[in-house]
């Protein structure tokens, strides 16, 4: 982490409003600085795309169910083998590869961060384990709370504030970054093997609805002031004619803050069906698409799908049963007490399927027709939609109509007359696909306070270097060359060390862990709340000392903390 | 000293409320704890110093000879065997997957000759399982299959099934009904509301008729199956129905009789198919107190939960190849190390003449049955009581293990670390 001038560097840095200008980068100690003295390293860009370290605002690679995928999957084991070079250790796994080969892999694709969508607090520890095995990416979790007992007892109680004391506790006890929502309500009722259909569906255990949760959550996360807005996968994913689901829930939410969205939305491809049953599967995303357009508080990732063979995980217990009795090949399941569920299921996303077929369409279109980058983020929900090493193909999608057309030449000819994809003439910029792989993600995540998504000075000197001269490609005729471009970086940097190399991770890493300590008023703290620790004691099958995640686990770390509006006076 | 909420180091149940008394750096005092963690709490056994056997005796040595003589065996033999793993702390696995990366060595733990079958069938066809709170507050229906967890994993029933105060019950112990399978009646078996006394061997059978009765199917089974009445199967199959949820815990009554993987996807296709009437899960009894934790390291690590051979580069997985059994009765292994392990208590005869046959090091606090096998042992800190880290339970949940005394003895992880060191100057990776 000594002195590097990258120079000859064509950048676009979209929180900064650089589009496209060679500059040289100054970097010294990890971040990136005005002047460097004439003992630096250097570097040469050769003019270069260069963009601020990509960053994964839901991924999946860290934790319970991930390696579960792997423990189930000898044969995806098998599909991605790599043997000890350099630095780098034996890595297994095609779409859930093992952390190495995720860190790797990620790395050559210009990943300087990565968000694991899921972490269920129980099992937290897990994520944190495998955290410091992915090695060149920082790390960030969200903590499933859809579920959470004490969090929804206090909704059910009308008590916002203790909602967010809840959350408070939780987040900064297992060491996580956002809150997220899964199906919420869905992943509760599971435990006795039911969901809720949609947001005004009454829960069976608690007297509340989705409706609810999510308001309460949207505003307890606010109080709290933490970076990221609520994280949701809505209700009802993955039916056909959940779209009404979707806009019913993107309606319910306010816009509470100035400086970010007020929720996320993820993977809403999954989210965004017509029709009353297979037969008639179609694509809504027109009316989702419009709605985040006349929505400025909501931000979406887009859930493409490619196709292929792939693992789907998440915490959406429920939905992943229903999958299983579609594909009937093998399910795994796993309810974590008092907090979430899960499932696992391998799928192969088919171009002869006529739903894979609409699938694929849907999230194509949802980033082409949000106008606003800023709001429709490209991501796979690695590996549900496809695998991550997918999104060089995306990109190439996004920017060449000629492309789209080429692979709707190749997908189930019934697909035409179920989407709009063929009318869509849009072809996204080098700046779009800046803003949807990196700043867009930073500003959504609220972290470019913390440095990141943008390369000016203050920055931490995460940077992707492309083998793409931009002046030299067409990319509405050349996809093949932009594929080729993202898929393997000239340079990886990362905290101002050149971390991977066409292709090769050069170095052992050390990554950052980013977490939240909402600084809660001893009033609102559960750590001495009696009511909490005797419900916690009485149903959770560990003690509540051993809950934390230990400080051991962090290994380098950085907290957020925040200033909460829990008053000391009730109102 | 009184130490509360101490996670015990024995079995997959992995109880964290243990309360310990402590006086002179010494265990005293033993609450919450069944009698299997109690001893060996207050175990006073130990190997004091690293032995090594020269021209036919042991003698003392200190841990830089034993260290240096192990990392020069390990970095000369072409197929070195890495064993064990069950008894000690994660980050000491991790270590151990490094160290047979880098002499492309096979490793292998416990599991290969417990629950391998299980993991086997949840390779085919998954696993519907949940973690153990969940069964505790929900389970109205457990049933104990091919194990006897009064004896083997004895506060199983009052931590998270039987007698465990669950959120959905009033009264657990009448609401719950319980089911036991097994060959004999065991102490479990002596508390079930539904014993079901199956003759050897004929778990697969049993199971088959009740996925048919499931299905609707009655009748084609016949009146009898490998010695239970039809009468009671349909009873049982009517419990299931009924149940809101119904938990099924296995142990190696199953997976290691007749049948063995077979019999474990058969039982994992029921609960599959209970779900779609009612809420099924079911989990695998795990023994040793982190054996579950060598699984999960070595999935994030190589890809597999255990069995995985490094001599071709990549991480290579081929159960009835790579398994530790099959390679000690190949003769393949030229040098094995064990850890955390007792494999001279447990392995085939055939197996263990090759152990001895080989220079054969064995790291562990005790002086066991492997020792007998062995060139060099070399002693260390135990792990949950001397030293602190990660274990997970039997159901997948991480708990951090506590260190509860102070020790003058190397962990597992300090002397892996330091053969680790060694083996790659050995190699000129140095």
């Amino acid at each position: 982490m000594g002195e590097i001038l990258l120079k000859n560097a064509w950048v676009i840095d979209p929180i900064s409003g650089i589009n496209g200008e060679m500059m040289d980068i100054a970097m010294d100690g990890g971040r990136i600085v005005e002047y460097v003295s004439d003992k630096a390293d250097v570097i040469d860009a050769e003019g270069f795309l260069t963009l601020p370290g990509g960053i994964d605002s839901h991924t999946h690679t860290s934790g319970t169910k991930v390696n579960f995928g792997r423990y189930m999957s000898p044969e995806d084991m098998r599909a991605g083998r790599t043997p000890k070079k350099g630095a780098m250790h034996v890595t297994s796994g095609y779409s859930v590869p093992t952390t190495y080969g995720n860190s790797y892999k990620y790395s050559a694709l210009g990943y300087t961060s990565l968000v694991e969508g899921a972490m269920a607090p129980l099992e937290a520890r897990h994520t944190h384990e495998e955290f410091a095995f992915t090695p060149l990416q920082d790390s960030f979790a969200n903590v499933l709370f859809d579920g959470n007992w004490g969090m929804l007892g206090a909704i059910e109680e009308g008590d916002i504030k203790r909602a967010a004391a809840i959350i408070a506790w939780t987040i900064s006890a297992v060491k996580g970054f956002a809150v997220k929502l899964t199906n919420p309500g869905g992943t509760e009722a599971w435990g006795f093997g039911k969901n809720v259909s949609c947001i005004n569906q009454t829960m069976p255990r608690f007297d509340i609805t989705p409706t609810e949760i999510i308001r309460s959550a949207i505003e307890a996360n606010e109080l709290l002031h933490l970076p990221h807005s609520v994280h949701l996968h809505c209700n009802n994913l993955g039916t056909p004619g959940n779209y009404t689901c979707t806009l019913g829930t993107f309606d319910i939410v306010p816009d509470l803050n100035d400086t970010r969205q007020t929720l996320y939305a993820t993977h809403v491809q999954f989210h965004s069906y017509g029709g009353s049953g297979w037969s008639d599967f179609c694509s809504k995303s027109e009316p989702i698409a419009q709605k985040v357009n006349m929505r400025p508080q909501i931000v979406i990732d887009m859930g493409q799908v490619m196709f292929g063979r792939t693992t789907t995980m998440t915490a959406d217990g429920p939905m992943e049963f229903n999958l299983y009795r579609l594909h009937h090949d093998k399910w795994s399941n796993h309810d974590v007490e008092l907090e979430t569920g899960s499932g696992i299921i391998p799928v192969n996303y088919r171009k002869k399927n006529l739903v894979n077929s609409i699938m694929w369409a849907i999230g194509l279109e949802l980033a082409l027709l949000v106008e606003n980058p800023w709001q429709c983020l490209l991501a796979t929900d690695n590996p549900n939609g496809a695998p991550f090493v997918k999104y060089p193909e995306v990109i190439a999608l996004l920017m060449s109509k000629k492309y789209r057309d080429a692979e709707f030449a190749t997908v189930h000819q019934d697909t035409g007359k179920r989407v709009p994809l063929p009318a869509i003439d849009r072809e996204l910029t080098w700046h779009d696909i800046a803003v949807m792989t990196r700043a867009g993600q930073a500003r959504a995540l609220g972290i470019t306070g913390v440095g990141k998504g943008y390369l000016l000075p203050g920055a931490e000197a995460d940077i992707a270097v492309y083998p793409i001269r931009v002046d030299d490609i067409d990319p509405a005729q050349q996809y093949e060359e932009v594929i080729k471009g993202f898929s393997q970086t000239e340079y990886t940097i990362k905290r101002g060390r050149v971390v991977s190399r066409r292709g090769d991770a050069l170095v052992h890493g050390e990554n950052t862990t980013f977490w939240v300590k909402p600084n809660v008023p001893s009033e609102y703290d559960m750590t001495h709340d009696e009511r909490f620790k005797e419900h916690f004691e009485r149903y959770y099958s560990i003690r509540m000392s051993n809950y934390p995640v230990q400080e051991e686990y962090l290994h380098r770390n950085y907290c957020i903390r925040t200033e909460t509006d829990l008053s000391t006076t009730h109102d | 000293m009184i130490i509360e909420d101490v996670p015990c180091p024995f079995c997959g149940c992995l109880c964290d409320d243990i309360t310990l008394t402590i006086k002179n750096n010494r265990i005293v005092g033993v609450e919450n704890c069944c009698v299997l963690g109690n001893a060996k709490y207050l175990s006073k056994q130990r190997l004091k110093h690293p032995i090594m056997r020269k021209e036919g005796k042991w003698v003392e040595v200190s841990f830089d000879e034993a260290i240096e003589e192990t990392a020069r065996i390990l970095s000369g033999a072409t197929r070195p065997l890495l064993y064990g793993w069950s008894g000690t702390y994660n980050e000491a696995q991790v270590t151990a997957v490094h160290l047979a990366e880098e002499l492309g060595a096979l490793i292998d733990s416990t599991t290969s000759v417990c629950h391998n079958p299980s993991i086997l069938a949840i390779q085919e066809v998954g696993h519907p399982g949940c973690t153990l709170g969940q069964v505790k507050n929900r389970a109205d229906l457990v049933i104990y299959w091919g194990c006897n967890p009064i004896e083997a994993h004895p506060r199983h029933l009052s931590r998270y099934t039987t007698y465990a105060d669950g959120y959905f019950f009033e009264n657990t112990v009448s609401d719950r009904k319980v089911v036991v399978v097994d060959v004999r009646e065991s102490e479990t078996a002596k508390i079930a509301d539904e014993f079901i006394q199956v003759k050897p061997g004929g778990d697969y059978l049993i199971l088959s008729a009740l996925r048919a009765m499931v299905r609707g199917r009655g009748d084609v089974v016949p009146a009898t199956v490998a010695g239970v009445k039809k009468e009671q199967l349909q009873r049982v199959v009517d419990l299931c129905q009924k149940a809101r949820y119904g938990a099924v815990f296995f142990g190696l009554g199953v997976s290691m009789t007749r049948g063995k993987y077979k019999n474990i996807r058969n039982a994992i296709e029921l609960v599959s198919e209970l779900n779609r009437k009612t809420k099924f899960t079911i989990s695998a009894m795990r023994g040793h107190y982190n054996v579950y934790g060598f699984n999960e390291v070595l999935t994030w690590m190589a890809g597999y939960p255990f069995a995985v051979d490094f001599s071709r580069g990549i991480a290579f997985y081929n159960p009835g190849e790579t398994t530790v059994i099959d390679v000690l009765a190949r003769k393949e292994p030229d040098a094995c190390l064990v850890v955390a392990s007792d494999p001279g208590a447990h392995f085939p005869k055939t197996c263990i003449e090759h152990m001895a046959a080989i220079p054969t090091i064995q790291i562990d606090p005790c002086v066991n049955p492997t020792t007998a096998l062995c060139q060099v042992q070399i002693p260390v800190a135990i792990t949950g009581i001397e030293v602190a880290g990660t274990a997970y339970r039997m159901d997948g949940v991480p708990i951090r293990m506590k260190k509860v005394v102070e020790t003058e003895f190397p962990t597992d992880k300090q002397i892996l670390d330091r053969i680790c060191e060694r083996v790659r100057e050995l190699n000129g990776n140095g």
